[in-house]
């Protein structure tokens, strides 16, 4: 299984030399006389490959925030009665100590305020911008076979706008009043009143701002992953020879493009509600012992703003996660992917359909019962392109010759919680069934499963298999190995019990169960799922230590193209060089899934099709 | 202090034994030969993946077993409202359906990881795509939606249709409000009063309208008290956020909304009675009720409907619970004719009762309050009249 041995090599760069594509691109002065110091090397940069970088690390962070956050409410749930006086120190008078008993325990203010800040964190910060923005900006460049994006300033305003959100709402921390606690979707009219909830104040202004910003990111991102791959594309790049990521990165950039701007004005009304006394959100509010002059308004109206993006948003985060996965996979089955044209057919039919089912987040929300008809059947329409998926990555495995490592088993990982997971959204997709299930632990349990826990195992797909790209050194292999199944038995540990919860009628955002008689029978099912996601929470620090630690000390990349990789990213040198490669542009000859063809172990894009070959797609 | 120190070291432990295992793990690999290790680590994650499997499905088995009494359809957990058992059979039919598909695709994963691990000198096979596959299996998942669709519309369109013209019913309402339900009925008028939020106040929670004569007979009690077999409408409402009225018993669930009422239609097909009954031949329902008193009652006799919020509405969310009942006819009756108006109770007379002074129909003027008894009948006769 060496493939990558120097002849390997020597031909590659060969083929680069003959058939590459020369833009003159270092003969300007742009090009590489670029001079480049500490803070634009490595802060303010250009690069798209260290603005990947930058993404990914920021994305750590903000992920162990998250998930940290979802520990301590966790510990709540589990163990409601347990003393948390130990956590004062880091959450000062959020933990409400009893002098006369010196039992502490989480502010019910702050317990709703770190739910909403771990929606908010992870949905946003870390499966959007960590996932999509790191992932788009590392290989729509590399996998295309261009020098750069074609806006590398617009790409590095995009981080910095990220970062600033991150400020912002980091910021929002620390607020006396406390950080923003109506939920990741901020309904209104609880999201307008400071008066009714303390997080609604000053917490929910950060909030908004926070992702105002986040949303300029998004966007100067998408306009730029767009546009690089409409119009940088290498000789030879059809539409139909991109690999899957870059197809995945450039729908997702247009899904995101054209849903994020809806959210914005959604904001926007809401920010006019809270700010200038209109009422876009409100009507006939009484509150704080005072009746509100606001009338003729709708919370409803917002719902529909926020889940125009919010449906949209679930497959922003999930496509990247779907393009990486099967790349992947592909690469590491040592066969083509299943399919390929339905693939993208697919992903193409997963975003339209995206666009018209935001309604089955609002089956009970009191529209019209009859708009929801249209809704339920759109919704279940999207479960047969998932479906097709599903089924081509399974057979992308069948005869394959499955080289394991990290990189490889979480991507069947995420298959096997895409499934898990996509199939609870057909439950509730049929309205009738969504009157019962609607804000239960079932819809926790159906969203965690297939969009957070499948799209971080998509994105630690993802690490593992192009970190060399990135850092030059690989992972280790044994924790990555032992971070997967821990995070696999942890993940099904942690969501699998939630159903139950669901199916027997618990509602979610609960911050305790005791206060009604039929949630009482689940006290150990609540404190095993603590357990597990503690448990998990404390194995992710193989991941982030394995992460650090080989950044400088990791097994070095020996040869340009360990994983025998068809892509062309895999022909960059070692070491990278500005614009990506030091002589001419690659130009491509084939698709980019020729594994096991003719006797051959791989084919990689740039060698041209033989005398008697057909590019089979 | 101690415990943050101990947290930080022990942190700092497990990174130095995380990194030393990463290092001897290297150093194997080099010193045996790459693609040896590499055949080894497939071998060893592949007969992984089978263990996972077998393991997996067992324990999804085990814990679905474990857990049904709970859940919705199985053991005591009927539904006890007239729409309720379609819900709970669809949700089985889905969960037929796509039990199957989880279970075949899980198979086929797991099984395919096992056996198409990477072996020595081995090359796969080069199979792009296959049309004919493609379209069976992009075709098959259509047509079982096809059936989940139009049975749930129908049944979506059934259970939301509001009442009919000639039907009869109850009409009750539930308002929702940081961080109580407020619960109204439309006394003996049958119908629900006036209301405007610019008059609320603590003493007119829902800003009722006093000079609507609907309202003076309103009363507000502190259970959801119902017949069992008559057709409810909830008027429900919110006062300052969103809330949601959800009867999990019931199937029932439909968000409050400031300032647009919304409805739900359902007809509760078993008394409280009756349902505690059933449970009782549960044994997880024949267990003590406080657990810490192992004389009280069995949980069976304890157990009530109970009224819960479904829509976060700020702090208090998880606590806004109401007790639902659902009695026989007669002790309907029985209990309404025990109901004493809000109006009556709690404002008339007072400042803000704008009929203050005045004698309301089928009232005793106050001067002869030396007959007491006469006055009584009166309005008891007045009621009467008004049914
Ligand atoms: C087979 C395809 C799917 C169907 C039919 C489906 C259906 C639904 C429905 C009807 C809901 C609303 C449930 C409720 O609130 O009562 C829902 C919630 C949700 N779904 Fe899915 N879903 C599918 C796949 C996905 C995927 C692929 C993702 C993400 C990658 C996703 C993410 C979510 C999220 C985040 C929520 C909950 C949002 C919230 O209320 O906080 N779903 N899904
Ligand atoms: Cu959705
Ligand atoms: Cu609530």
């Amino acid at each position: 299984m060496a493939h990558a041995t120097t002849a390997v090599q020597d031909q590659e760069t060969k083929l680069i030399e003959e058939l590459g594509y020369d833009d003159h691109f270092h003969e300007h002065e742009h090009g590489d006389k670029f001079k480049s110091n500490f803070i634009t090397k490595y802060i303010f940069s250009q690069d798209h490959k260290m603005i990947a970088r930058q993404f990914l690390i920021t994305g750590i962070i903000w992920a162990i925030i998250g998930a940290a956050m979802s520990v301590i409410f966790r510990l709540q749930l589990g163990f409601p009665d347990e003393s948390l006086a130990w956590l004062q120190p880091l959450l000062g008078k959020w933990i409400e100590v009893d002098a006369a008993t010196g039992v502490g325990k989480l502010s019910q203010e702050f317990y709703y305020a770190l739910v909403t800040m771990h929606g908010t964190i992870i949905v946003f910060f870390v499966l959007t911008a960590g996932l999509s923005g790191t992932f788009s900006n590392l290989l729509i460049p590399f996998q295309i076979g261009a020098r750069d994006m074609a806006s590398p300033f617009l790409n590095m305003l995009s981080y910095w706008f990220f970062f600033l959100a991150g400020v912002v709402m980091f910021f929002s921390l620390f607020l006396s009043t406390g950080p923003f606690s109506g939920g990741w979707v901020a309904y209104p009219p609880l999201s307008v009143l400071p008066q009714a909830s303390d997080g609604s104040g000053a917490g929910m202004t950060l909030w908004l701002i926070s992702l105002t910003l986040f949303v300029v990111s998004v966007a100067l991102g998408g306009i730029n992953y767009i546009t690089t791959v409409l119009n940088l594309r290498t000789k030879g790049m059809s539409m139909w020879r991109m690999p899957l990521t870059v197809w995945a990165f450039f729908i997702t950039a247009i899904i995101a493009l054209l849903s994020f701007p809806v959210l914005v004005s959604g904001f926007l009304l809401l920010m006019f509600d809270r700010g200038l006394g209109t009422s876009f959100y409100l009507n006939e509010i009484f509150i704080g012992g005072q009746a509100l002059d606001h009338v003729g308004g709708s919370p409803i109206l917002y719902q529909h703003l926020f889940w125009f993006l919010g449906h949209p948003e679930v497959y922003i985060i999930i496509l990247p996660a779907m393009g990486l996965v099967s790349e992947v996979l592909s690469t590491h089955c040592r066969k083509p992917i299943f399919g390929y044209k339905a693939m993208v057919y697919s992903i193409l039919a997963i975003a339209f359909l995206s666009f018209i089912v935001w309604a089955h987040h609002m089956f009970m929300a009191g529209v019209n019962p009859f708009i929801s008809n249209f809704f339920v059947i759109f919704t279940l329409i999207i479960a047969v392109p998932s479906a097709v998926k599903v089924f081509n990555w399974i057979s992308t495995m069948y005869k394959a010759n499955i080289r394991y490592n990290a990189a490889s088993l979480f991507a069947i990982g995420f298959v096997s919680m895409f499934i898990s997971g996509g199939l609870t959204g057909i439950f509730l997709g049929n309205s009738a069934i969504d009157i019962q299930m609607h804000d239960t632990y079932f819809v926790v349990a159906h969203f965690h499963i297939v969009m957070g826990v499948a799209a971080f195992f998509g994105m630690f797909a993802g690490i593992y298999h192009w970190y060399p790209k990135m850092y030059g050194r690989f992972m280790n292999e044994t924790l990555g190995r032992i971070h997967f199944w821990g995070t696999l038995i942890g993940a099904y540990a942690i969501f699998w019990p939630m159903h139950y919860l669901g199916m027997a009628g618990v509602p979610r955002r609960y911050y305790r169960f005791d206060s009604f008689e039929y949630l009482r029978p689940f006290d150990d099912l609540n404190q095993f799922i603590t357990i597990a996601a503690i448990i998990t929470f404390f194995l992710q620090i193989l991941f982030v230590v394995n992460f650090f630690y080989s950044i400088w000390k990791g097994k070095k990349m020996t040869t340009k193209n360990p994983w025998g990789s068809t892509t062309i990213e895999w022909t960059t040198p070692i070491e990278p060089v500005h614009g990506n490669w030091p002589g001419k542009l690659p130009t491509v000859q084939r698709w980019p899934y020729d594994y096991s063809k003719n006797g051959r172990d791989f084919i990689p894009q740039i060698e041209p099709l033989g005398p008697n070959e057909s590019e089979v797609h | 202090m101690k415990t943050g120190l101990l947290i930080i070291g022990s942190l700092l432990l497990i990174i130095v034994v995380v990194v030393q295992i990463g290092k001897i793990t290297e150093l194997a690999a080099k010193i045996r030969g790459e693609e040896e290790v590499q055949i080894e680590t497939n071998n060893r994650m592949a007969r992984f993946m089978m263990v996972f499997l077998i393991a997996f499905m067992a324990l999804v088995f085990w814990s679905a077993i474990k857990y049904k009494n709970y859940m919705l359809g199985y053991g005591p957990h009927e539904a006890a409202s007239q729409h309720g058992p379609e819900l709970d059979s669809m949700f089985n039919w889905t969960l037929f359906f796509t039990g199957v598909v989880f279970i075949l695709t899980h198979i086929a994963l797991f099984y395919f990881a096992y056996k198409y691990k990477g072996r020595k000198g081995v090359q796969a096979a080069f199979l792009p795509h296959d049309n004919k596959l493609e379209i069976i299996w992009t075709a098959v998942p259509a047509v079982v939606m096809c059936f989940l669709v139009i049975r749930g519309l129908v049944a979506w369109n059934d259970v939301m249709g509001d009442v009919g013209a000639d039907d009869e019913y109850i009409e009750v309402e539930a308002t929702g409000a940081q961080f109580l339900w407020y619960l109204r009925y439309p006394g003996p008028d049958g119908i629900l009063g006036e209301r405007n939020y610019k008059l609320i106040t603590g003493s007119n929670p829902l800003g009722q309208d006093w000079t609507d004569e609907a309202n003076l007979d309103d009363f507000q009690p502190n259970d959801l008290v119902l017949p069992v077999g008559k057709k409810v409408r909830v008027r429900i409402t919110a006062r300052d956020v969103l809330h949601s009225f959800f009867l999990p018993h019931f199937r029932v669930k439909m968000d409050a909304v400031p300032g647009m009422p919304t409805y739900f239609v359902f007809t509760p097909t078993k008394t409280t009675e009756e349902y505690r009954q059933e449970l009782s031949k549960y044994p997880e329902y024949q267990v003590p009720s406080d657990p810490n008193d192992p004389e009280s009652e069995p949980l069976w006799k304890t157990f009530n409907y109970e009224l819960a919020c479904a829509e976060l509405c700020g702090k208090g969310h998880f606590s806004m619970r109401k007790v639902v009942r659902i009695v026989t006819e007669e002790e309907y009756k029985a209990w309404l004719s025990e109901q004493q108006s809000y109006y009556m109770s709690s404002i008339r007379g007072k400042d803000e009762d704008p009929n203050k002074g005045k004698i309301l129909p089928g009232e005793t003027p106050p001067s002869e309050e030396t007959a007491p008894a006469e006055n009584e009948t009166s309005t008891e006769e007045a009621t009467t009249s008004e049914e």
